[in-house]
């Protein structure tokens, strides 16, 4: 018996049976849009990058099971249009300043910006007022780039066991917060050596005292485009920084 | 009710009556935290403390629940709680010039609490009272029929600080209002008789009479009912560590959230017997041993009625064990009370809220009849679809079948309200067109219709001969009526607000497009829309449309695309003639500073606002 596949954008895909369309495609090294998805956790399809097209219908690339013989759409103007409003609305909702940033050249948000050609914000920017929380001795965490992919909240809930942050608000006022009735990470059991320390593909959590250490234009993503980086996301483990 | 009245010691005893009545289970969280805020007040952070440790569950989930639901309180709101219901059917009723007028009477800003912390003001979603408001809810308790007397009088018995059981008890008076009954309106019978018929048929016989009834959901989605049914009482359980093993749930989705919609308000009032038949038959069917009924926040005030009846019920024999006197036959209900959350009636966002959880809908699949509840095969039905169900059990398949359309079986019930002379409930066999029903209930000059909410469908005046069925224009059972002389514009800009509030946030798509369109229709409706708008909100539908994550999401445009297509003009008769203009207003981000300066001369006004007649007076 053959092995089962998918036909993305026309390629023919193998899978294994329980894999979804992302799990294939990454696999195959061919690059879907993404955010909110690691290869280490369970998928949770919220950041909507990866929105495909199987079978005509929309999906999410990261929480649907591949079929056999499913045709997907994936690398379209049509989709990459809508991805790239996506990362706008992404931009908007939150603030992003990318030449300060110490996470430039190694954010996923601004390497998928860069990826599917996003000119501009285009949507009016909503500054929300974030406090930054610098109360760790090791690490400060900077809500106005948070893009609520709950990585952080899986990594330290399924692996570190620590639940350290969560979710809170409901809709535009939906923010994240640690697991402390005062509100500060410093009194919570969060440490650097978390896995959820190492999962941000934004730049809220940030090491202290260790900034640019590689500067910018040396970085991963300044080096070589995210769609070109697939083996790298898919191997992604406990020792990388996402 | 301030933040030093209650030291941490004094909110553990106040919450551990609440932990204990529901054993410790982390599962009934929002149950825990709903029951522990009547105690205290508000959920102050030490209290959330205190919750977590007791469920020993992670404080910052706990915070998320608590953050994520519109009637939990982190801050005190007050002993008063004043919620003006904020359809648009209490719109067009003055609600919003009521609730100013309420606000004057008591000195205070909307949305802050009163200095002396005795009350607050603020607007919630549709509370389910349409064909009689303007309505609003205090301290959860809803008022009907409000008027400028009314809300002077409720604006004295708040200073006087009456509790509201000395409120003049004709203010909190909810009517049924049914103007036309069919087949389950008329149903007379009593309490048992469906389970008893559906256990005299045996379950497999009465899976049979579903199948033949071809009844469908009548939550919106319209659904095979007996295939779910089906599909559950096939599905296999998994073992789960406790007591409940193997178990299979029912759930009666009573979070009748959609605006303009109140006919379950009207059924859990007057029929529970038949919810409560059909609950019970569908559990029979499936096999299951437990029915939940997930009611709405909205609809607290009904629950020591439901209680009481499922305790007669008990007592007759159709609760408990040996339902019906069939040994092995065991059968319970519980209900839950949902916390504000128009999201939690997608069927999976209300069993992550049944859970005790935040309230996002799921990952499908897997289906909720395969992993629902507890991860267990369930059957989530809306409450007229159980009703329908239990009348099945009585008179069969068959005679279900011949009722309605071949492809609608049965009968609908619609929640009418607007221009009308009548609003109220009205039941009707499927394939009725929009023009008979418009027609009983009163309407003469309506220019549009509002099917099914604001996620459904808005008709002009030349779609009025459609019908109301699945396979022509599918309803929930809202039912709006817009007269010649409504803005539709405003109608949608409603419409774009609410579903920014309902929004649950999780998807990007959803979270911010929600927010994206109602800042258009704002700048739109402020005279400062363009063309560019328009295709703005055009684009934004067509994403949500394709990337959302639920329903809410997916629909949240509708009402913005049907109103553009139908009723253009509302929108352009706003627009300005530009090509674009920004939404930034640089004369009123110099308020701030005219005020400090006591100036309103027309030399301290800029741009388009120093146009406009009224301002720089």
């Amino acid at each position: 018996m053959t092995q089962p596949s998918i036909l993305l954008d026309g390629l023919p895909v193998p899978f294994v049976d329980g894999q979804t369309i992302m799990d294939a495609a990454m696999a195959a090294d061919i690059f879907i849009p993404h955010l909110c998805h690691h290869p280490e956790f369970k998928p949770q399809g919220s950041c909507k990058l990866c929105t495909v097209k199987a079978n005509g219908r929309y999906v999410s690339a990261c929480t649907l099971p591949a079929r056999d013989g499913m045709e997907v759409e994936n690398n379209s103007p049509d989709l990459n249009d809508k991805r790239r409003t996506l990362l706008q609305m992404l931009f908007v909702e939150g603030n992003h300043f990318c030449p300060s940033c110490e996470k430039s050249g190694n954010c996923m948000l601004q390497a998928l910006a860069y990826e599917l050609e996003m000119l501009s914000p285009h949507f009016d920017q909503f500054y929300p007022n974030r406090a930054v929380d610098a109360s760790h001795p090791e690490v400060l965490l900077d809500f106005n780039r948070c893009i609520l992919c709950e990585l952080c909240v899986r990594a330290s809930r399924d692996v570190d066991r620590k639940s350290v942050f969560s979710l809170s608000g409901r809709g535009i006022d939906k923010h994240l917060i640690v697991n402390a009735e005062s509100g500060r990470l410093a009194d919570t059991d969060f440490s650097w050596a978390d896995k959820a320390a190492h999962v941000c593909p934004v730049g809220v959590i940030l090491k202290k005292r260790s900034g640019f250490a590689v500067p910018i234009g040396k970085r991963r993503y300044d080096v070589e485009p995210i769609g070109m980086q697939v083996e790298r996301l898919a191997a992604r483990s406990a020792d990388e920084e996402s | 009710m301030s933040e030093e009245c209650f030291d941490a010691e004094e909110l553990e005893e106040l919450l551990r009556p609440v932990v204990e009545r529901h054993n410790g289970e982390p599962l009934q969280l929002v149950q825990i935290l709903r029951e522990a805020q009547e105690v205290v007040g508000y959920l102050p952070a030490a209290l959330l403390t205190a919750t977590a440790r007791a469920l020993k569950l992670p404080r910052a989930q706990v915070e998320g629940v608590a953050g994520f639901y519109s009637f939990f309180h982190l801050t005190p709101p007050g002993r008063y709680r004043v919620l003006f219901s904020d359809n648009i059917t209490d719109r067009m009723l003055g609600s919003g010039e009521l609730l100013d007028r309420l606000c004057n009477k008591l000195w205070v800003e909307r949305r802050k609490l009163s200095e002396d912390g005795l009350v607050s003001v603020d607007t919630t979603s549709c509370t389910g009272m349409c064909d009689q408001g303007p309505a609003l809810l205090v301290n959860g308790q809803p008022l009907t029929r409000l008027s400028g007397e009314r809300i002077d009088r409720i604006s004295e018995l708040i200073r006087a600080q009456l509790p509201l059981g000395d409120w003049p008890a004709e203010y909190f008076r909810v009517e049924d209002n049914i103007r036309r009954r069919d087949t389950l309106l008329s149903a007379e019978w009593p309490a048992g008789e469906a389970l008893r018929a559906a256990i005299a048929r045996g379950s497999e016989a009465m899976l049979a009479e579903m199948k033949l009834s071809n009844l469908r959901g009548r939550g919106g989605a319209g659904f095979t009912t007996a295939i779910k049914w089906e599909s559950a009482r096939r599905a296999a359980c998994h073992t789960e560590a406790d007591a409940q093993a193997g178990a299979r749930y029912v759930i009666c989705n009573a979070d009748e959230g959609e605006p303009g919609t109140f006919k379950d308000r009207v059924l859990l009032s007057s029929y529970p017997d038949l919810v409560f038949d059909g609950l019970s038959v569908a559990g029979f069917t499936i096999g299951a041993r437990k029915g939940l009924i997930y009611l709405r926040g909205e609809y607290a005030y009904l629950l020591p009625a439901l209680r009481e009846n499922l305790e007669r019920r008990r007592r007759s024999g159709l609760l408990g064990r040996a339902v019906g006197g069939e040994v092995g036959l065991d059968f319970e209900i519980d209900i839950h009370l949902g916390a504000g959350a128009y999201v939690c009636g997608e069927e999976t966002a209300l069993l992550e809220s049944l859970e005790g959880k935040r309230g996002i809908p799921r990952i499908r699949p897997p289906f909720p009849v395969t992993a629902g509840y507890r991860g267990q095969p369930t059957v989530v039905n809306n409450v007229e679809t159980l009703c329908k169900a239990a009348l099945i059990a009585i008179r069969g398949g068959a005679w279900f079948a011949g009722l309605g359309t071949k492809q609608s079986t049965g009968s609908k019930l619609l929640s009418i309200s607007g221009d009308v002379e009548m609003p109220g409930i009205y039941e009707y066999p499927f394939g009725v067109s929009v023009e008979q029903v418009l027609q009983d209930c009163g309407a003469g000059n309506a220019q549009a219709v509002q099917v099914s909410g604001p996620s459904g469908v808005c008709l002009a005046m030349h779609e009025f001969s459609r019908s109301i069925a699945f396979e022509d224009v599918p309803t929930a059972g809202a039912f709006m009526v817009f007269g010649s002389h409504r803005d539709m514009f405003e109608v949608a800009r409603n419409f774009a607000h609410f579903f920014k509030h309902e929004s649950c946030g999780f998807c990007t798509p959803c979270r911010v497009g929600t927010s994206l369109v109602a800042n258009c229709m704002d700048k739109i409706g402020k005279g400062l829309g363009t063309q560019y708008e328009i295709n703005q909100i055009f684009k934004i539908h067509r994403l949500l449309h394709a990337a959302s994550h639920c329903g809410l999401g997916q629909a949240a445009c509708n009402p913005l695309f049907d109103t553009l297509q139908k009723f253009r003009p509302a929108y352009e008769r706003r627009l300005c003639s530009l090509d674009f203009e920004p939404a930034f207003d640089l004369d009123q981000a110099l308020a701030a500073a005219r005020q400090m300066t006591g100036r309103d001369d027309p030399a301290a006004h800029f741009g388009f606002a120093a146009r406009l007649p009224g301002v720089a007076s």
